[in-house]
């Protein structure tokens, strides 16, 4: 393990300047995926610029019925939040999901969109991959590859992400807060990405995964008031009944009117690069009846872009069952 | 018949009675001391640097610049290392595994082969630089693939003759009414115990002193003394807690490492392997694939048996996963064969792992006999009852005892199990299908030679010395217990010290015979030393110390088919939407000797059963083609079953003294985890119709073999 400075950040602005004058550190939250990989030496950073300290952990309810979520916020404190429980069940559902109590304890918002993927290949420095070693090949796409993309990749890459709670922040338009240096001893500046933007598409350059500018620190995420979203669902599958990444899962809200769908919200995990927003199942999806043939039609559309490999194709066949299944308990639960 | 529990109370004394761990509060509060945490003055660290090619020759190591890094003492590789004898037979009746016997030629022969030792004042000092460590390779093609028709397999003995047989087996599946001819699979599994490997050795005066986690001190002890031509009471090994060892816990990399640098720097050194090194440093359970052909008469009764399994090893190593050695006791038939085949391939050596062979075995065999009953149409309990034999089915030999049928009636009973519905795919609980599977189990119950040492202390007090291991099992406490009832003592004046190899020579902690091994030795000093002491003896301040030596007496057992025995008992429930599958309910019920301690016991059992669920759902370490090593070789890429993987889970066991041994036992260490996974996945095909032969019985092979059910059926 390579020897690393730490330094204990006091304010964001101090933050950001620490890590603009040495592009080597790298921000730490709670350490539960940036300390795996440098114990792994995917990670090697020169310095340590501890941002608990910050005041980001917070979560606010918005007047127009929204929320403000501070990035130092632990999955823990995430889940528990009675404006989460109740304005967007599916997130706190979603962050249940995932890791242990002891890994949530420590877990924050902002690592969690910053995690990395935990493909067996990225995590090897022996063996070759383009999104750890750029050029080197991926070694995923003859390997194994059982648990990988379906949606979204390319042939250099077929990772997935990792975090359960970027899904439902995708199903629910979550805005991404940073705050950056606009330019070398600049002065600080705030700026925000829908997640609709925040992660890059894969193409041939896995190593960049999102379009956050070098040095910003995630001071936070922002929910836009989602009235549909009271009534949201996450499930998820994995290969065992715990403590294990998604295989799959979905982030579900319905409105539904005289058996219509009036809004859809549908997200799917363990697909892609990304928590993947399913658009086109939303699109068929609303103005539709809330009915079993729908929820099928509008998995299907959205899974029609599937490029499976020759070992996971299993996940177009669980991802619409999945969505199928969550979608008829949410028309069930509205119809009761 | 009946039913020791809990709480019921042995015949006399504390054997059989309920006690908590003795060395429990020293555990629970960090008091206890593990190997890699013992402090030592003048400690250095070493940091093993592996292969990352699977064959080949090393070119070249870049030395010079890693000794220059902060901290480095020293590296040690092929070129420097101490050259060390290798050509014995260990005391398990085994040539060292090359991969332990470091740095002794320069060719590689699997990915994770150790091809240097850094040593720092530091841990993060030698890591950092065994990881800066450039090695180059002449690269050879490499074959790491197990495959049934693989041209390098061969019949090949290890602990069991590698084939037996009797009959005619086309003549017997010619005359059977019904015929299973099927494959299973099992895939690459590994120890995963909780504690890793570590040992520190150092040399004090004249003497090495070794301090490890390990499963026998005097088998570490005699092998440490083999490698490096010392006598062995030259060597000192201790091993006080350890936390879990599987098989895996005997002669490895990191104590040679150890012994190596300490000799060149002449000051202690430690070597620890992280959890990604002991996927290559540890052994394994090796893949199997398994042939099972049965053919029966309508009503069930078998007229022939075949098994043949095949197991891969190391180029270096022969080590061979006798799987096909179930049905040898387990069940008769005119027509009986057996066979274990192995074959090399660029893989690291696989080693004996928890029910070495019938676990995998048991997998095979069990799920073959449950596709027997269901195309018999008898009740998978009636059918394995018809099949009893009445002695050993390859030796002939009468049976110590067995009591399987009464672990299946008592099984069947607390289970529910009469009146079971055998149609599969006919019973739901929301989203979930559900289904329940039996399986039997047997595993070999043994005894081996020990010595102890069991002192009358002047203040009243007992003191037991025993090179034994307890690898969290509970072994001190059941010795405690076992010398209390020797000499007629409570259990709280006996102190019992163990895990030093100056304590003598003793059995190991392995193939289920430690506590049974160990305790005879105990019983015996405890008789002795308590007939001594006649009423007023003075105590001398030293003690009075009786020692036992139970070579004798172990090796005077009758030949007899000696065994545990078991019926599982598992209920699951299947999502074939999603592919998900939970066990809901477990049961076991074993024959296993004697218990000693029900706390401790039940623990093992409940562990195997665990052990056995994490073995039909999730366990799987998975190779990469391209280059030969491990995918994501650690605990998040290797899944073991959690706490909420397991449901109501039970042991208990019917009464089953062993008549040949003082105290009764048999042994529990292993018997839990054998059938387990074929109880689970029975009961999954019970649930689904549909039969996975292939482990783990993961989501996404569910989730196919239901699409592909409903795509023939819609055809």
């Amino acid at each position: 393990m390579k020897e690393f400075g730490y330094q204990r950040a006091d304010d964001v602005s101090g933050a950001v300047a620490l890590l603009a004058a040495d592009p080597d550190a790298r921000f730490l939250g709670g350490g539960t995926n940036l300390v795996d990989l440098m114990k792994t030496g995917v990670e090697r950073p020169t310095r340590l610029v501890d941002i608990r300290g910050l005041p980001l952990d917070t979560v606010e309810e918005t007047a127009d019925g929204g929320l403000r979520i501070g990035a130092t916020v632990t999955n823990s404190d995430l889940a528990a939040h009675p404006g989460v429980r109740r304005r967007y069940p599916a997130l706190a559902q979603a962050v249940l999901a995932g890791a242990s109590g002891q890994l949530r304890n420590m877990a924050t918002v902002g690592g969690n969109l910053l995690q990395r993927t935990r493909c067996g290949y990225f995590t090897d420095l022996s063996k070759p991959c383009n999104k750890r070693a750029p050029g080197s090949g991926c070694s995923a796409v003859t390997g194994e590859h059982h648990n990988h993309a379906v949606l979204g990749a390319s042939d250099h890459c077929v990772a997935v992400h990792p975090s359960d709670m970027g899904v439902a922040l995708a199903a629910f338009d979550a805005v991404v807060r940073y705050e950056t240096l606009d330019g070398p001893g600049g002065t600080p500046a705030a700026g925000e990405l829908p997640l609709a933007d925040f992660y890059l598409p894969v193409g041939d350059t896995p190593h960049r995964e999102t379009a956050l500018p070098p040095g910003a620190l995630i001071t936070g995420v922002t929910l836009p008031p989602a009235p549909v979203a009271a009534r949201s669902r996450y499930r998820k599958v994995r290969e065992r009944a715990s403590y294990a990444f998604a295989i799959g899962s979905v982030a579900a809200a319905l409105g539904i009117e005289d058996g219509v769908v009036t809004e859809a919200r549908l997200a799917f995990g363990a697909v892609a690069s990304r928590p993947w927003r399913a658009h086109a199942a939303e699109a068929v999806l609303t103005g539709a009846p809330a009915a079993g043939d729908t929820f099928a039609a509008a998995a299907d559309a959205e899974l029609a872009a599937a490029r499976p490999l020759p070992d996971n194709g299993y996940k177009v066949t669980l991802m619409r069952n999945l969505a199928v299944a969550v979608l008829t308990e949410l028309a069930e639960e509205a119809a009761r | 018949m009946t039913t020791a529990t809990t709480g019921r109370t042995a015949l006399r004394g504390v054997v059989g009675t309920a006690h908590t761990r003795v060395e429990g509060r020293d555990k629970v509060t960090g008091a206890a001391r593990y190997a890699g945490e013992i402090p030592f003055a003048g400690l250095a660290h070493g940091w093993l640097a592996l292969s990352t090619v699977a064959r080949g020759r090393i070119r070249s190591l870049g030395t010079e610049s890693v000794l220059g890094m902060p901290g480095v003492l020293a590296v040690l590789h092929h070129g420097n290392a101490p050259r060390v004898d290798t050509h014995y037979i260990g005391a398990l009746g085994f040539p060292p595994d090359p991969t332990a016997a470091l740095f002794q030629q320069d060719r590689v022969h699997h990915v994770g082969w150790p091809v240097a030792l850094v040593v720092a004042e530091t841990p993060e000092q030698a890591r950092e630089a065994a990881e800066a460590l450039v090695v180059e390779y002449d690269v050879e093609p490499h074959d790491t693939r197990l495959t049934a028709g693989h041209p390098g397999a061969h019949p090949a003995d290890g602990v069991l003759p590698a084939v037996t047989g009797k009959g005619d087996l086309t003549a017997g599946l010619a005359a059977s009414a019904v015929v299973v001819d099927e494959e299973y699979t099992t895939p690459e599994e590994h120890h995963s115990m909780m504690e890793p490997h570590a040992a520190t050795a150092l040399w004090d005066g004249g003497r090495l002193e070794v301090v490890d986690s390990n499963q026998g001190t005097t088998w570490v002890q005699s092998e440490l003394a083999k490698m490096f031509s010392l006598d062995e009471s030259a060597v000192r090994v201790r091993s006080e807690h350890i936390g879990g060892g599987f098989g895996s816990k005997g002669l490895r990399a990191h104590q040679v490492a150890a012994v190596m640098a300490a000799t060149e720097l002449q000051r202690p050194v430690r070597v620890v392997m992280t959890r990604r090194q002991m996927f290559s440093l540890a052994g394994y359970r090796s893949p199997t694939t398994q042939r099972v052909r049965l053919g029966a008469d309508a009503d069930g009764r078998l007229r022939a048996l075949e098994h043949r399994a095949l197991s891969q090893t190391s180029t270096v190593h022969e080590f061979v996963e006798p799987s096909a050695g179930v049905a040898r006791v387990m069940y008769d038939a005119g027509a009986h064969h057996t066979a274990n085949h192995v074959v090399p391939l660029d893989v690291p050596s696989p080693t004996f792992m928890r029910a070495p062979g019938e676990a995998p075995g048991s997998f095979a065999i069990e799920s073959a006999l449950d596709e027997l009953a269901e195309r018999c149409g008898i009740d998978p309990v009636e059918l394995r009852l018809r099949n009893e034999p009445a002695a050993g089915p390859v030796s002939g030999l009468p049976f110590s005892s067995r009591n399987l049928d009464a672990c299946f009636r008592e099984g069947a009973r607390r289970f529910g199990w009469a009146g079971r519905d055998p149609r599969p795919g006919t019973r739901r609980d929301g989203r979930w299908l559900l289904g329940t599977g039996t399986a039997a189990a047997s595993f070999h119950a043994g005894a081996g030679p020990s010595t102890a040492a069991v002192t009358a202390e002047a203040d009243g007090g007992f003191t037991v010395r025993i090179s034994a291991a307890d690898l969290g099992t509970g072994a001190r406490t059941a010795l405690t217990l076992v010398a209390a009832d020797a000499l007629e003592v409570a259990p709280d004046r006996v102190r019992v010290r163990i895990g030093d190899s100056d304590f003598g020579p003793a059995t190991i902690a392995g193939g289920s015979m430690g506590t049974r091994s160990w305790a005879w030795a105990v019983t015996e000093a405890g008789r002795e030393l308590r007939e001594r002491l006649a009423p007023g003896t003075a105590i001398p301040p030293e003690g009075i110390t009786v020692r036992s030596d139970t070579t004798a007496l172990v090796g005077a057992l009758a030949q007899k088919e000696r065994h545990s025995f078991g019926a599982q008992f598992a209920e699951v429930a299947v999502d074939t939407a999603t592919g998900e599958v939970r066990v809901r309910r477990m049961l076991g019920i074993f024959a296993a000797g004697r218990i000693v301690n029900p706390l401790t016991a039940r623990n093992q059992l409940v562990g195997g059963m665990v052990w056995g669920i994490s073995m039909a759902l999730h366990e799987e370490a998975v190779r990469d083609r391209a280059s030969g090593g491990l995918y994501a070789p650690d605990l998040a890429g290797y899944h073991v079953a959690t706490n909420a993987d397991v449901g109501d889970i039970r042991a208990d066991w019917v009464d089953d003294p062993d008549p040949d041994d003082p105290v009764g036992i048999k042994g529990v260490g292993e018997i839990g985890i054998v059938g387990a996974a074929a109880a689970v996945a029975n009961a999954v095909a019970h649930a689904t119709g549909v039969r996975h032969r292939h482990l783990p019985i993961r989501p996404d092979r569910v989730l196919s073999a239901a699409a592909a059910r409903t795509g023939a059926a819609g055809a």
